[in-house]
């Protein structure tokens, strides 16, 4: 079947098998292989894209079902050079390890922040439920997401600044 | 000219890997593709024990995109020396031959019976469904005691036992002690114990994977290993290739754990086959097929038997282990429960030891090195035990291990074990946890909600523990009949224009390596971190190491690296003096300048390279480099030891268990990175809690492994897990020069008996005193309905109640 996807702003069209997985479709014949597999069961989330704007796993998604829509990547996140804040706040909050998990925590993470610009610890922990990391215990991407919360809101300035450092600066100190 | 006058070591610095890992540009070996690159896909036996009566392929090689198939007897011929095991235990120790693919019997489900080459994966993929295999079933062996029972059914019939290996360490005959058989018929308590270690699978998040190139003048093999070098030494050894001509390359490695530390029989079969068909060739596993054919680990059952005084002095400690191998030897995974044998007497002054190991085979996946690979065996055994001991004396837990354990002053102290901890200072970490816990806040909780029958019971978890990082003395391993030694290798190359590369032996798999080693070459040479990049993972320019496990990469690898700067400033000595032309008795080196002593002439380690690279103007005889490469070999392991407390609250109604506060105060030594020590504990903390509370590999009696996917092995998410108080005291190491101990396993190691000693603090007054792992809610509920004795099979053969041969004290 011959599909149009734009992908990371890029329009690919292609003939693809109606059983190609999306996540298949995107690493083999588009060549981002940023998003990447961990589990053949949709558990681990390790491939998580955006679909015309919300997160999906895309091994639960057929190529042919992202006909005619937007995806993008973790590998299209990042604008002109500049890290999305995400992107930013895993780092400066040390939230990945091995970073297999960090493509697909990233994507989630935003979805989370788009549907809930200030989420508390616990709303945090229930959006990323569907994302496994094995490296990280999940504390700091917790704390990252919290930070690149601030570090998003309209007004935030030298503010999420302030936190990024505070941040930093309970590092061995432990706690959230 | 530049200088670095605010050290390195000791900061928090984020991490240099993050950028290509944040943005997608990471070299995952999946994301490689070749030319003309063929896919493999690898049929594995649906049984975990039966004869191969035939196997048909004809229609497989007809199937679309399909290029050739292969079965056990095209790859593997008897005569080849199968996979490798490096660590004969014993003198007589029982190794079956591991084939690459089996062909004449399977022993374990999951076991590889043939292999599919074609165009695409899911080409290869599909063709499997079209193999045709025979099989007669054969008696399946299952369980440690079911496996050693007379007349059970042999794994290796060839081998006439299912027993491996027996190791015993006896502290009497080893002159460390005195005879524990002694101490048992002298003592006022003797108590006993049995503990099930259940079995877990690693479940790093990359799937193994392996890209082989056949093409060039050397075989290239990009491969998700944590062990390169090994990597390429062992194939070269086992499938008798000539080792120059093998490269190994292990780009960014999503994880390890111990489960990448194998040399897979994929790895040898893609190599096999690429040579034969002269194409580049790639394996990729789901995680489905990670979960049986990726080993396992733990998988222990623990007779453990203390003797003590009633004023709580301990007199004696005898362990009794039987480990489950599965159906073949690993790597390494014969040693992994003798790493326990150091490991039980703990922080504690024992003076008497009888250590006796059992391994055995069974039809299962084998079992290997796992985060922290015998020690957190070891550490839930005795931490357990502590508790078990103080509630027999009717002491505080906390009291007990104060009373028994290594003062600060009597640092440094030969264990009766034999080993020699360096330095430790149990009291402040402890002192430390317990004010950030509020220990004694939470007691009177726990009295309060027991006394008013609170549905939900308060318990509170100790686990003082101490681990030996820094794998390993040469010697050590050699005395222990490891194959291999323990040094790590490092070389500093300091280019023309001043920058450093760095090129190290100790491959990371998401542990910083690229960052900490640059912080710590910042600080000797005084560059600029930014001015130095760390290269490793690839045996061509990586020529030596030993790799990374056993958390030996800062404790070996990183003094391996201290000792190569220690070089380039040797050579840039003289040079300096040359330059500025003084006596080399006149030089002082400071942040990354040469300078004439009390004068303001100087020269820094760029202006030495910029005339080393031009070479018109060198002291006669110096050659024009400063590069320098050094090997380190520990002369004792670390000892990083930590106090994490638990406080678990138990539903009684429901079983259901929820981690109130984690707190751990963990000494490392000293912490060149504080930042990624930091994530190392949170992550450790999360696997061993995983233990205690969510994780199994289950096999039905068939052998089947029923937790096969991410979907029926409860790895915690988000959800799952609490935020914990992390904290550091730091007693540095006094037997490297960095003063570091390591800490990639400390958070999983103490982490475990600290929470089921929390649950069942929690509970026992209920009759508790032991439940199996994983704590599920139905196996708490079932504990507190019935006591120990249902709680699971082995708290009922032995857990409950018949502790005490001689003591008094009951449960409250
Ligand atoms: S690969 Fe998609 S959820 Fe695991
Ligand atoms: S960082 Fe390794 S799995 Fe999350």
């Amino acid at each position: 079947m011959r599909i149009t996807v734009t992908v990371d702003g890029t329009p690919c069209t292609d003939d693809v098998e109606p059983r190609t997985l999306l996540v298949h479709h995107l690493r083999e014949r588009i060549g981002k292989v940023g998003t990447v597999v961990g589990c053949d069961t949709s558990n681990c989330g390790a491939c998580t894209v955006h679909l015309d704007g919300h997160s999906v796993k895309s091994c639960s998604v057929l190529a042919v079902q992202a006909d005619g829509c937007e995806v993008t990547t973790i590998e299209g996140l990042a604008r002109d050079g500049e890290l999305h804040p995400v992107q930013q706040a895993f780092h400066e909050n040390h939230a990945l390890q091995c970073g297999f998990c960090t493509p697909g925590m990233i994507m989630q993470s935003i979805d989370l922040l788009a549907d809930d610009p200030d989420p508390d610890e616990q709303a945090v922990r229930e959006g990323l439920e569907g994302n496994l990391c094995r490296c990280t215990g999940y504390q700091n991407i917790v704390r990252a997401v919290r930070d690149a919360a601030h570090r998003m809101r309209p007004a935030a300035g030298p503010e999420a600044g302030r936190l990024a450092s505070d941040t930093a600066s309970r590092v061995g100190a432990g706690g959230e | 000219m530049t200088s670095t006058i605010e050290p390195e070591i000791g900061k928090s610095r984020r991490r240099k890997e993050d950028e290509r890992l944040i943005t997608g540009r990471t070299r995952w070996t999946d994301n490689l593709t070749l030319p003309g690159m063929l896919h493999l896909a690898v049929l594995r036996s649906p049984f975990a024990h039966a004869r191969i009566v035939s196997i048909d392929v004809t229609e497989a090689k007809s199937a679309p995109g399909v290029v050739a198939v292969f079965t056990g007897k095209d790859l593997d011929p008897e005569s080849a020396i199968g996979m490798p095991c490096a660590w004969p235990i014993t003198p007589d120790m029982k190794s079956p031959r591991r084939p690459i693919l089996a062909s004449d019997t399977v022993n374990f489900a999951g076991e590889g019976v043939a292999v599919v080459v074609a165009r695409t994966a899911a080409e290869a993929h599909d063709a499997l469904e079209a193999i045709d295999v025979e099989y007669a079933e054969l008696p399946v062996v299952l369980g440690l005691e079911n496996a050693l029972a007379d007349g059970a059914p042999l794994v290796h019939e060839d081998l006439g036992t299912n027993q491996n290996a027996v190791w015993v360490f006896d502290s009497a005959d080893a002159g460390t002690g005195s005879s524990v058989e002694d101490a048992i018929s002298h003592s006022e308590v003797v108590l006993k114990r049995r503990f099930r270690q259940q079995r877990l699978v690693p479940a790093f998040m990359e799937p193994r994977a392996c890209v082989v190139d056949p093409t060039g003048s050397q075989l290239v093999m990009w491969s998700a290993t944590q062990v390169p070098h090994i990597l390429k030494t062992m194939t070269a050894a086992t499938l008798g290739l000539p080792e120059h001509k093998v490269r190994v390359i292990a780009p960014d490695v999503g994880g390890g754990f111990g489960g990448k530390i194998a040399v897979l029989p994929e790895e040898m079969m893609a190599t096999l086959i690429a040579q034969r068909l002269g194409k580049p060739v790639k394996w990729t596993e789901s995680r489905s097929e990670t979960m049986v054919a990726a080993h396992h680990g733990r998988d222990q059952i623990q007779d453990l038997t203390i003797t003590a005084n009633r004023d709580g002095t301990v007199t004696g400690l005898k362990v009794e282990l039987l480990a489950d191998m599965g159906a073949y030897l690993g790597l390494v995974g014969p040693g992994v429960p003798i790493l326990g044998a150091f490991m039980f007497n703990a922080i504690y002054k024992f003076p008497a030891y009888h250590f006796v190991c059992t391994n055995v085979f069974t039809n299962t996946t084998l079992t290997d090195a796992y985060r922290g690979a015998g020690r957190p065996e070891a550490t839930f055994g005795i931490e357990r035990m502590m508790d078990e001991l103080a509630v027999e004396l009717g002491m505080d837990p906390m009291e007990i291990r104060e009373k028994n354990w290594i003062r600060h002053e009597e640092f440094p102290f030969t264990t009766v074990a034999g080993l020699t901890y360096d330095s430790g200072d149990y009291e402040a970490a402890t002192a430390k946890a317990k004010e950030l816990f509020d220990y004694d806040g939470l007691r009177r909780e726990q009295k309060e909600r027991r006394e008013s029958g609170d549905p939900v019971q308060l318990g509170i978890g100790i686990s003082t523990f101490t681990e030996m990082c820094g794998l390993a003395p040469s010697r050590v391993l050699g005395s222990l009949d490891y194959a291999a030694g323990g040094w790590e290798h490092a070389e500093i190359r300091v280019l023309p224009t001043g920058k450093i590369e760095v090129i190290t032996g100790a491959s990371a798999h998401g542990q910083g390596h690229e960052t900490a080693w640059s912080q710590i070459v910042a600080d000797k040479l005084g560059v600029p971190f930014e001015d130095i990049e760390v290269i490793h993972g690839d045996t061509q320019s990586s020529h030596k190491g030993m790799d990374t496990y056993g958390s030996r990469s800062l404790v070996v690898g990183g003094i391996a690296v201290v000792k190569a700067a220690d070089k380039v400033l040797a050579k840039a000595k003289p040079i300096a003096a040359h330059l500025m032309e003084c006596s080399e008795d006149d030089l002082e080196f400071s942040a990354g300048e040469f300078s004439v002593k009390g004068t303001k002439v100087s020269t820094s380690i760029q202006d030495i390279a910029w005339a080393v690279f031009s070479a018109h103007n060198l002291p006669d005889g110096v050659e024009p480099s400063l590069d320098s490469s050094d090997t380190f070999d520990p002369e004792n392991f670390s000892f990083p030891h930590g106090t994490h407390l638990c406080a678990a609250e138990v539903d009684t109604e429901t079983g259901r268990v929820r981690l109130r506060s984690y707190v751990c105060v963990d000494d490392v030594g000293v912490a060149v990175n504080p930042l990624i020590v930091e994530g190392q504990v949170h992550g450790g903390l999360a696997q061993g809690i995983a233990q205690a509370l969510f994780e199994e590999a289950v096999h039905d009696e068939g052998g089947t492994l029923t937790t096969g996917t991410f979907a029926d092995y409860l790895l915690p998410s988000a959800v799952d897990l609490p935020s914990f108080t992390t904290d550091r005291t730091e007693t540095p190491s006094t037997t490297n020069p960095l003063g570091a101990k390591g800490v990639g396993e400390a958070g999983t190691i103490a982490s475990t008996p600290a929470v089921v000693n929390a649950v069942i603090d929690a509970v026992r007054h209920f009759g508790v005193n032991d439940i199996e792992m994983p704590l599920t809610p139905m196996r708490v509920w079932h504990a507190i309905q019935h006591g120990s004795a249902a709680a699971g099979g082995l708290g009922s053969e032995a857990g409950g109640g018949l502790g005490s041969i001689d003591a008094t004290g009951g449960a409250q």
